[in-house]
């Protein structure tokens, strides 16, 4: 359980990380928080020939709220969402599944883009950023571009990233002041990664009639989903007990988990509707 | 008597202060001039022929200083598996594991290489150029199926897994069950993972040219035992090593036995005459690490229409995994322990020993007596169940009446004497957990849940836990000429905090706190003989040691001091460090004075012709176990969609006779109550059917942390053992013993609306959810 040997370099701009990453073609790895990369080191499941710590690069590290939305620089850590007073207002539902991230010690080192680089199909941040429709910028030799969410999770620990990429930058859409939302998650313990969760929201209209509702669900399948099936029960109609129930339902049959050595598949298949329903009741204030 | 001055008292522990502040002195923070570190090379294999080994690369590769292989180390030793640490006639000499594999591994984790480095990650690199030519077999992963005639082996040349064979049996059984007019059958599976002790196994091997002498600093339970299997192994006498157990963070059953990276570094060390480190990673525990794992019970009993027992009989399957290195007595155990506190007609078990292709099973905290307590529970939960009787009733009329105190059942304990419970008050445990928990009271509790749809359950576990093993406990108490007291044992701290208590025990002898007494433990350099921490022992063996040797003491510094005084004893008291004449306070003599009066003049005679020194060595052999008994009583709630469990009310009553330190007993009845709650709900060591190990990191074994535990609440019940002069029961182990039982049965209950029946732990929210969706359909 010692790390295997490696080149290390810790560059001070973004330019330098890129041109480092793509001088060893493919067999360099960016080290964010370390959270993820270093037990696998460890385990000697990976062995980089270079290290490229992101740790110096401070632009990597703001958090930017405006008109916009909230954009989270790709070095911020699980610690500083939760210390950031102002994402209370302009993301809670950022800031509620941030809360069911992992544990203290690893909260205070862990970030946002290494959670998304990493692309754990059970991770609360790939899941709330597929759910808010968000944008990842990354940037590498042939310059930057922007991924939309959904296009960029392409499997268990597999990202539409390049080799010579790293991610800048998480763009999440703006956030009205009435929207209402909802976290669920069930882990084995507090800070475990997810049997099951579901992230909700959705807007009112004059009449009290949801629209634009997004369902997204984590750990059921190989990357985080959108539920449109859920969406489509919930979307135009009162969201009370019975259109719940209705959701829940979809839910379940929206996903297909395979079985593993924790769980049954029909299990989290439950499970997510279960969350579904939590999570929709928490947004609609019932029970 | 007079009143007891530090015994029984509160006292801090002695060991938190370094602790606490970081000075901890653990294995791995030893270093020496020249230390080289080592990595093994294990099996991936479960099950495999080892047709070649090259270590040419490896030796290459810079910073390596050797590789070695069962061939390479075979010269230096007397015999090329380890001794078998229960040294039995029942038991084949080849059923203990090799020092490192030969031509066959039957494990993944077994050790076949050892690589010595300048650090361990260079170590780490050359074990992964050890070039191995395993040729794989079919392995046998399940206990049960390896007893079917066409299983797989998990060892070539053996003729079939079973290792062995034995039965528990007294009674009239055949009577027992023929007239009876109820029957019921419960099947179990029960499981319990590895030790997990926060620091791992680990050792550090320094070879001193001067002195000829090997030191093995080992994070180990057994000092005295390591030491003398080394001298058997490596033909050395008591000169040539000495083992020191520095601090050990925790070891949980698991560092009670001769490993084989122990001996690999001791030969390692003398053959390169440079200091060897060895610390075991947590994928090593994982792999290499003793486990409890899997028994399968199958159990019939026959009870009257009270709910009383009248006889239980059936059958045993223990996974022994591929090697045996210390004994059956895990199964054992299991095997004796069912009846527990209750009165049992009637008994048969036949017990079978089984091997397959996995890391060694031995006793973890509790050593089968979990196991046989679970059993006898959930038996006395379905006997409550089929008479629709109230549970603790049932209980309460098969429970071991303190009248009938001490009671010999016609079992016998692996020492060959009967298990004989020798005293307490059961019926009166079990009370008081009713009454705390507010059993009375919960029936209208659920009432209320089931109408806002939750699902709260109540259950009760029962146990009991033969404490104090014997052969012997040895401790010397010694006043130095600087007046100072010490206490030197044989008995091994790993997190108890037994040094508290044996301070607080020789303190009371004369007149100190404990922290004026300093104790020294786990170095076979301080005192001749020793047993080590195992079997909820020490209080009752080095405690009882210790008392006599301080008692010993305590008279010659009397005596002394009367001849000094030119009083008699009678006359004199002794306090706070002191010898006074009664009644003339500040009078008289202190311990330094005393301790130099005999300490001689070169030239002169000692004076009243006392022998030199204030010291006395005493060893403490108990005759029986002393049983201490636990009652827990608990309240979930279950999420029935989510198979979530929360425990709401967790209650321990426990006897474990008088209490030298009641801090120390709670903080370890919580600990054993934790460990109960881990079993019962998170730890699950996982094997696929080839054998390979699923679960090899704390991501998916999972322990349990703060957040599950509820507030533990510990009441004492004192009824003093008459089987050893401080009246002491154990307990480092008692808290596990009853919590499955308890537990389960209250997710049982909590599930009652259903009709669920829980018959293995430990439960998961997912198990859990298909026995719900089962029984709902």
């Amino acid at each position: 359980m010692k790390l295997p040997p490696f080149e290390y370099a810790c560059p001070t701009s973004i330019s330098e990380a890129v041109a480092l990453l793509a001088s060893h073609g493919g067999d360099a790895k960016p080290l964010a928080g370390g959270q993820s990369l270093v037990p696998m080191l460890a385990f000697r499941v990976a062995s980089p020939s270079l290290l490229v710590d992101l740790r110096k690069l401070a632009e990597l590290r703001q958090i930017r709220i405006t008109d916009n939305g909230v954009t989270l620089g790709a070095m911020v850590r699980w610690r500083e969402i939760l210390d950031d007073a102002r994402l209370r207002t302009a993301h809670p539902l950022l800031v509620a599944a941030v809360e069911h991230v992992a544990h203290y010690q690893i909260r205070n080192r862990g970030t946002v883009g290494g959670s998304m680089a990493h692309a754990d199909p059970a991770a609360e941040m790939p899941g709330i950023a597929v759910t808010c429709e968000a944008q990842i910028a990354v940037v590498g030799k042939s310059g930057a571009r922007v991924i939309e969410a959904a296009a960029f999770f392409q499997g268990p620990l597999m990202t539409a990233l390049r080799a010579d990429e790293i991610i800048t930058e998480i763009r999440l859409p703006q956030w009205p002041a009435k929207r209402r939302f909802g976290f669920q998650e069930f882990a084995r313990r507090r800070g475990d990664f997810a049997m099951a969760a579901a992230a909700v929201f959705y807007d009112e209209d004059a009449g009290k009639l949801a629209r634009n509702a997004h369902v997204g669900a984590i750990g059921v399948a190989d990357r985080p989903l959108r539920l449109n099936a859920v969406e489509a029960v919930l979307d135009d109609n009162t969201i009370d007990d019975s259109i719940i129930a209705k959701a829940e339902a979809a839910a379940s049959a929206a996903v297909d988990p395979a079985d593993d050595i924790h769980s049954s598949g029909a299990y989290r298949k439950a499970l997510i509707g279960v969350m579904v329903e939590r999570a929709l009741k928490g947004a609609a204030s019932i029970g | 008597m007079t009143k007891p001055h530090t015994i029984g008292k509160r006292v801090l522990r002695l060991e938190d202060g370094p602790l606490i502040r970081g000075r901890g002195r653990f294995v791995d923070d030893l270093k020496f001039a020249g230390m080289l570190e080592a990595s093994f090379v294990r099996s991936p294999h479960a099950h495999a022929a080892v047709r070649h080994i090259d270590t040419d690369a490896a030796r290459r590769l810079p910073g390596v200083h050797a590789v070695f292989t069962c061939a390479d180390l075979a010269p230096a030793l007397t015999q090329e598996r380890l001794p078998l640490q229960f040294r039995t006639d029942q038991l084949p000499a080849d059923c203990a594991p090799p020092v490192l594999a030969k031509d066959e591994v039957a494990y993944v984790g077994e050790p076949i290489a050892v690589v010595i480095a300048q650090s361990r990650a260079v170590a780490e690199d050359a074990a992964g150029l050890v070039a191995i030519d395993y040729e794989p077999l079919a392995a046998i992963s399940d206990c049960r199926v390896a007893l079917r005639p066409d299983a797989p082996l998990a060892h070539r040349a053996k003729p079939s897994n079973l290792l062995i064979e034995f039965r528990q049996s007294y009674g009239d059984i055949a009577a027992a069950f023929g007239p009876a007019p109820h029957h019921a059958r419960v099947n179990l599976k029960q499981h319990r993972g590895g030790a997990h002790s926060i620091e791992g196994r680990g050792a550090v091997a320094v070879y001193d040219l001067n002195e000829d002498r090997l030191t093995l600093w080992s994070s180990t339970q057994l000092a005295h035992e390591v030491r003398a299997f080394l001298m058997r192994l490596l033909r050395l006498d008591e000169n040539q090593i000495r083992v020191v157990a520095p601090d050990v963070g925790g070891g949980f059953g698991a560092k009670f036995v001769l490993y084989p990276e122990e001996v690999a570094l001791a030969v390692a060390c003398l053959r390169l005459r440079r200091p060897v480190k060895w610390i075991e990673d947590r994928r090593e525990h994982f792999l290499a690490a003793v486990q409890e794992r899997d028994q399968y019970w199958d159990l019939e009993v026959s009870f009257d229409d009270e709910g009383r027992l009248l006889g239980l009989r059936g059958e045993l399957i223990h996974d022994q995994g591929a090697y045996t290195p210390q004994g059956i007595n895990l199964p054992y155990n299991a095997s004796t322990g069912v009846t527990g506190p209750y009165i049992v007609p009637a008994y048969d078990l036949r017990v079978r020993v089984v091997e397959t292709n996995k890391v060694a099973t031995m006793p973890v905290r509790g050593a089968g007596y979990p196991e046989a307590a679970f059993a006898m529970e959930r038996v006395l939960d379905r006997i409550a169940g089929a008479l629709h009787l109230d549970r603790a009733q049932v209980r309460r009329r098969n429970l071991v009446p303190a009248e009938k105190m001490p009671y010999v059942t016609p079992l016998k304990t692996r020492a060959g004497s009967p298990v004989a419970l020798d005293s307490g008050d059961f019926p009166r445990c079990l009370a008081m957990a009713l009454e705390a928990i507010d059993y009375a009271g919960f029936a209208e509790r659920q009432r209320a849940a089931w109408v806002k749809g939750r699902y709260l359950g109540i259950g009760i576990g029962n146990g009991v836990k033969g404490t104090g093993r014997g052969p012997f406990e040895s401790g010397i108490v010694r006043i130095g000429r600087s007046g100072h007291i010490s206490v030197y044992t044989g008995a091994m701290p790993m997190g108890q905090g037994i040094k508290t208590a044996l301070a607080q025990i020789c303190a009371e002898q004369f007149g100190v706190t404990a922290d004026n007494v300093t104790v020294v433990a786990g170095d076979t350099a301080v005192i001749p003989h020793g047993q080590g921490g195992f079997a909820s022992r020490q209080t009752i063996t080095a405690g009882s040691a210790v008392h006599l040797a301080a008692l010993a003491v305590r008279e010659k510094v009397l005596s002394v001091a009367a001849h000094l005084l030119e009083t008699g004893v009678e006359d004199l008291e002794l306090h706070d460090g002191r010898v006074e004449v009664v009644g003339a306070p500040g009078s008289g003599l202190t311990l330094r004075q005393v301790a130099e009066a005999v300490s001689g003049v070169p030239g002169y005679a000692m004076p009243g012709k006392f022998e030199p020194g204030l010291e006395s060595l005493q060893s403490f052999l108990p005759n029986s176990l002393t049983y201490g008994m636990g009652c827990h009583a608990v309240e979930v709630e279950v999420d029935i969609e989510t198979g979530g469990i929360r425990i709401l009310h967790y209650v321990v009553v426990n006897d474990s006779g008088r209490l030298i330190n009641p801090m120390i007993v709670e903080g370890q009845l919580v600990g054993g109550t934790v460990h109960g709650i881990g079993n019962s709900l998170f730890e699950w060591m996982g094997y696929d059917d080839s054998a390979q190990p699923l679960t090899t990191t704390f991501a998916d074994y999972l322990l349990v942390t703060a957040t599950e535990v509820p507030n533990i609440e510990v009441h004492f019940l004192e009824c003093p053992s008459p089987l050893n002069p401080l009246g002491v029961k154990g307990v480092g182990e008692s808290g596990c013993v009853p919590a499955a039982g308890a537990i389960v049965a209250a997710i049982e209950d909590a599930l009652s609306p259903f009709g669920v029946t829980i018959s293995e732990y430990p439960v998961t929210p997912a198990r859990l959810f298909g026995l719900i969706a089962a029984a709902r359909s």
